[in-house]
């Protein structure tokens, strides 16, 4: 047995110095940073909001809420470059289409309403595919899981909390409310991947530690736990096949489109375009600010 | 292509008055001064620290992992700098 097949039949973690597979290497590096694009693209579809928000209260929660993903997704970038990856180059990969993110993200925000039900359902997803990383075997990966999932409850709680405000209001208030499950629903259900018969990957992800639970375990685990929420809050979800099932102790619940997943995930969602574009604007547009950063700082301290 | 990647930093954080700054992840940035502040941005947001240090990546000198073994090795055999190596009769109190 080698320290490494040691190392994960121990539980232990493998730290980034360690011998290891250049396969474990590489998905590591793959999942890592698919995961850090996806924090990073993810500040889009509520970014749109942050200047149209309805309070003051409600911008600052917004902004708080964008900038942490701003730091999830550099928390990750610096998980991957323990492994020899360069930051820059991953978000040239990402720019250039040759490495993804969760398809989640490219599907619009049409109101306000979007901004609650992201919170609440997407990164409620999120903390369900997140919570069980925070014991991957791939040291870094699972501290930078930890501080991730510490902040997303925040997430979760104050897009529930601004739900709970509009079905308090207006019946046009509420009708938005439900418009917006009605559209998030099913793309978050899509967010824990396609199912366990159809992700080949899956298997050799468990064997080594880096995954703990299967696509299928965590969307039931989702399902069950949004059933009594979305009760709470007084929304239907858009499944007619819900229902408690007591044998199973278990909700049972429709399929989702796996043809959209998959269309959405090769680049053929609604915004996948515009997000890249967005994204390969903001590194166009910030370039000559790390070059004058750089030459500044090379002006005050002389390269030794 | 010019490379304009800024350097990498690691840093790290005292949480609170009396504990040891710890290591928590890195970043880049063009120089010291804005790794001081990247840092406190990306990883005080809520009060995490109340000192921090950074220092470039390369700067770091590390322990390689092939010969662990052979480094930490001598340690091993020397049980009797633990206190659990010498027997004391229970009835010394104190001890
Ligand atoms: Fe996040
Ligand atoms: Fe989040």
């Amino acid at each position: 047995m080698s320290t490494f097949e040691e190392t994960i039949a121990r539980d232990q973690r493998v730290e980034p110095g360690d011998e290891m597979p250049e396969a474990y290497r590489k998905t590591m590096i793959r999942q890592i940073a698919q995961h850090a694009h996806s924090e990073i693209i993810g500040m889009q579809p509520e970014g749109e909001w942050i200047t149209r928000a309805p309070s003051l209260r409600r911008k600052a929660i917004l902004l708080a809420k964008v900038q942490d993903e701003a730091g999830h997704g550099l928390y990750l970038y610096s998980a991957a470059e323990t492994l020899g990856a360069d930051r820059g180059d991953l978000t040239r990969r990402l720019i250039e289409g040759r490495q993804k993110y969760s398809s989640i993200f490219n599907y619009p925000t049409l109101s306000f309403a979007d901004v609650g039900v992201i919170g609440w359902l997407v990164d409620g997803a999120a903390i369900c595919n997140q919570v069980p990383l925070c014991r991957s075997s791939f040291g870094p990966y699972a501290r930078a899981m930890i501080r991730i999932c510490k902040e997303e409850s925040f997430h979760q709680r104050q897009g529930y909390e601004l739900l709970m405000t509009m079905m308090g209001g207006t019946p046009a208030q509420r009708d938005m409310v439900q418009d917006a499950v009605n559209r998030w629903w099913w793309p978050s259900l899509m967010m824990f991947g396609p199912p366990d018969d159809a992700s080949p990957n899956s298997a050799q992800s468990m064997a080594w530690k880096i995954k703990r639970h299967s696509n299928d375990e965590l969307r039931q685990r989702f399902v069950d736990m949004s059933v009594p929420q979305a009760e709470a809050l007084g929304v239907t979800l858009p499944d007619p096949e819900l229902a408690w099932n007591a044998g199973r102790e278990h909700y049972d619940f429709g399929t989702p489109d796996w043809d959209e997943l998959k269309r959405v995930i090769s680049g053929d969602g609604p915004c996948n375009a515009e997000r890249i574009a967005r994204r390969r604007q903001a590194d166009d547009d910030g370039a000559w600010v790390r070059e004058a950063a750089q030459a500044f700082a090379a002006k005050r301290v002389p390269a030794p | 292509m010019i490379n304009h990647e800024w350097p990498l930093f690691e840093v790290f954080v005292r949480a609170k008055r009396g504990l040891n700054h710890v290591h928590v992840g890195s970043l880049r940035a063009a120089d010291h001064e804005m790794a001081l502040h990247h840092a406190r941005d990306l990883y005080t947001r809520r009060n995490e620290g109340v000192s921090i240090w950074v220092v470039r990546s390369d700067q770091v000198a590390s322990s390689s992992a092939e010969d662990k073994q052979a480094f930490f090795e001598p340690s091993g055999d020397k049980v009797y700098r633990h206190p659990t190596y010498y027997t004391i009769p229970g009835s010394v109190p104190h001890i």
